[in-house]
């Protein structure tokens, strides 16, 4: 207890926690995260209904409007669908397989990255040459047309049956493997430096070998822009995902991400049920928003000069 | 000069053999053609009489030779699902998403540079505060939940605007037009739209930036203490070297555009080249994939190439720079 108050308190008066506190911007969409992972995560404690437990769906109730609007029922704060599904659950189950899409391939792109960085920055030669040019040609195409033919090739390469199973690892690595370029550009630069100071030349004195001089001497050093990539990237992952989903290459509608209920939602767009492609399409656009300000904010946070 | 282009065109052939490469792996790996082809009870004969027709049994360098001097005809087989050549069914979508792509592109350079030289000029006006607002917004905000809240409130709510298709068309030899067609003008609106919003957020900000970097310049500074009227300093002075960056990031961000046509596609169901691949990519049809891949790739590159080559046209000193450096 001694030690753990001088500790809180000088992590409370940090550089980093200073500016966060200062920054309205940075408070109010971190809040705003919280409650959206906490409302994923428990999405089975908190959400009104199981919207995929059939027992639970009553057809009496499908179509019904927010709870606020004429014919609205409270039980049901934005509405159902035509299966009478609850909108509100339904976007909590949909934001936690968003997420899981999210977060996933946004470690196995900076794993991914951070290693072909590590080893490109450190190696050099051709290793280093036939990875650069790689992610040169992978840069100058438009993420999205990437990741939808990593899609369509790892579909293709599957057979039919498995297909439906299998949609959630296709879409973590489809765009996993489409986001690793900037981590590796970025942990290669600062691995060429790190490479050529003297701790590491010491390091090799002593006789410690390669892979231990990477992993353990220089990996450290060049983490730190790595998690300002990877929350930018976050937004950019569950965007993906989201597009993906709404083009019917992504999730199934046996389990929809966010994107497949905007998808599912935009069928019904012209019998005047807004509300089911309204509000999935709004936490979205919150969730994206509130990422990319952290982001922004982490970035100037961490790096003032870039500013 | 010469030598610039001769380098520029060798890159680009180089990155195309890539990507041919990569469509050729994608045909040979992905499924089996034959299967896709043939009706599922024909004879074990009918499928190695097809191998052998279609060269399938050749060695897999004499495949590869076959395929790149194909694709270098526009040649990329039989669609797995259409049953017709890929050329045509590509030929046939491809003016579709031209135009799309056109109006797309004039909209976000004709509000882009405007507004961006508006912001820029007056920063601290509160049409400039909410601008960089909106277009915070418009870059958070997936676009095709813009394109879905467009069909709701234009065509569901107001009943203003066609929701899907291209309208009338008229057929100009081969190329199906929406241009000479009310009904093919009213529904480019909301695709071109939905397609340049993105676009244009990002034209402003960079037109704003570049402005006002371009304004702290020594050059203007002069300028404006020899008197210089601020009509003809910002438009005559500041602009031109403003322009550039911007020049060049629109010509990457034009690939961008033939890209995210596929998505403005499938929410108007707009009968193009980008819709097409949707498909292809639902139902792995690898010909229609590997010739869309190619074509845009091949887009991609005349595009990059021609920024390139008129950016030493527009930009005096890089000209100056390289010659230099190749003389040493």
């Amino acid at each position: 207890m001694s030690t753990f108050m001088p500790m809180l308190y000088s992590a409370w008066d940090s550089d980093i926690a200073y500016s966060f506190r200062k920054s309205r911007v940075a408070v109010i969409s971190s809040l705003l995260l919280l409650a959206m992972f906490l409302a994923a995560i428990l999405a089975p404690h908190l959400a009104p209904q199981n919207p995929f437990d059939i027992a639970e769906l009553s057809l009496f109730d499908s179509e019904l409007p927010p709870a606020w609007a004429e014919g609205g029922n409270p039980a049901y704060l934005l509405g159902t669908d035509t299966q009478a599904r609850d909108v509100l659950s339904s976007i909590m189950y949909g934001m936690r397989i968003s997420l899981v899409v999210g977060f996933a391939s946004v470690i196995l792109a900076a794993v991914l990255g951070v290693t072909l960085g590590l080893l490109g920055g450190f190696l050099g030669g051709i290793v280093d040459a036939v990875l650069m040019r790689i992610a040169d040609v992978l840069l100058s195409f438009p993420p999205i047309l990437v990741a939808l033919l990593i899609n369509g090739v790892l579909r293709g390469a599957l057979p039919q049956s498995a297909q439906a199973d299998s949609a959630l690892i296709v879409l973590i690595l489809s765009i996993g493997l489409t986001n690793w370029v900037q981590y590796a550009r970025t942990v290669r630069g600062s691995t060429m430096v790190e490479r050529r100071k003297e701790y590491i030349e010491a390091a090799r004195t002593l006789g410690t070998g390669s892979v231990a001089i990477m992993v353990r001497h220089i990996l450290p050093n060049v983490l730190g822009p790595v998690l300002v990539i990877a929350t930018i990237n976050l937004g950019m992952a569950v965007l993906t995902e989201a597009t993906l989903s709404f083009l019917g290459v992504g999730m199934p509608p046996t389990q929809p991400s966010l994107g497949t209920l905007i998808q599912i939602g935009n069928e019904f767009l012209f019998s005047g049920i807004w509300w089911v492609v309204v509000f999935p399409a709004v936490a979205l656009a919150v969730l994206v928003l509130a990422v990319n300000l952290l982001g922004d904010w982490l970035r100037d946070a961490l790096n003032p000069k870039l500013r | 000069m010469f030598a610039f282009l001769l380098r520029r065109i060798v890159q680009a052939a180089l990155v195309m053999l890539v990507v041919a490469s990569i469509a050729f792996l994608m045909f040979r790996f992905l499924g089996d053609p034959i299967s896709n082809l043939l009706p599922e009870d024909a004879t074990v004969e009918e499928r190695a009489d097809l191998r052998e027709k279609m060269g399938l049994n050749d060695p897999f360098v004499v495949q590869y030779g076959r395929f790149i001097a194909n694709a270098a005809q526009g040649d990329f087989g039989q669609s797995y699902r259409n049953n017709r050549p890929v050329s045509d069914l590509l030929a046939e979508r491809f003016p579709a998403t031209a135009e799309l792509v056109l109006v797309a592109a004039s909209l976000a350079l004709a509000l882009g540079i405007p507004l961006g030289i508006y912001t820029a000029l007056n920063p601290r006006g509160w049409i400039s505060q909410g601008l960089q607002v909106v277009s915070l917004l418009g870059i958070s905000v997936p676009t095709f939940v813009t394109g879905i809240l467009l069909i709701l409130l234009f065509s569901v709510t107001l009943g203003w605007l066609p929701s899907f298709g291209r309208g009338g068309v008229v057929d100009l030899g081969g190329w199906t037009t929406g241009f000479l067609t009310l009904s093919g003008l009213k529904a480019l609106i909301l695709p071109s739209i939905m397609l340049a919003l993105f676009q244009m957020t990002l034209i402003m900000r960079l037109v704003r930036a570049e402005m006002l970097e371009v304004l702290r310049a020594d050059y203007i500074k002069f300028a404006r203490a020899r008197g210089m009227p601020n009509r003809m300093l910002h438009f005559k002075y500041a602009l031109k070297n403003t322009l550039i960056p911007v020049m060049t990031i629109f010509g990457l961000q034009l690939g961008g555009l033939i890209a995210f046509a596929i998505i403005t596609e499938t929410v108007f169901q707009w009968p193009g080249m980008g819709f097409l691949f949707i498909q292809a990519v639902n139902f792995s049809d690898v010909p229609v994939m590997a010739a869309y891949l190619v074509l845009v790739s091949f887009l991609f590159v005349v595009i990059n190439t021609i920024v390139d080559l008129l950016y030493h046209v527009v930009d005096p000193r890089l000209r100056v720079e390289k010659s230099t450096a190749r003389g040493v």
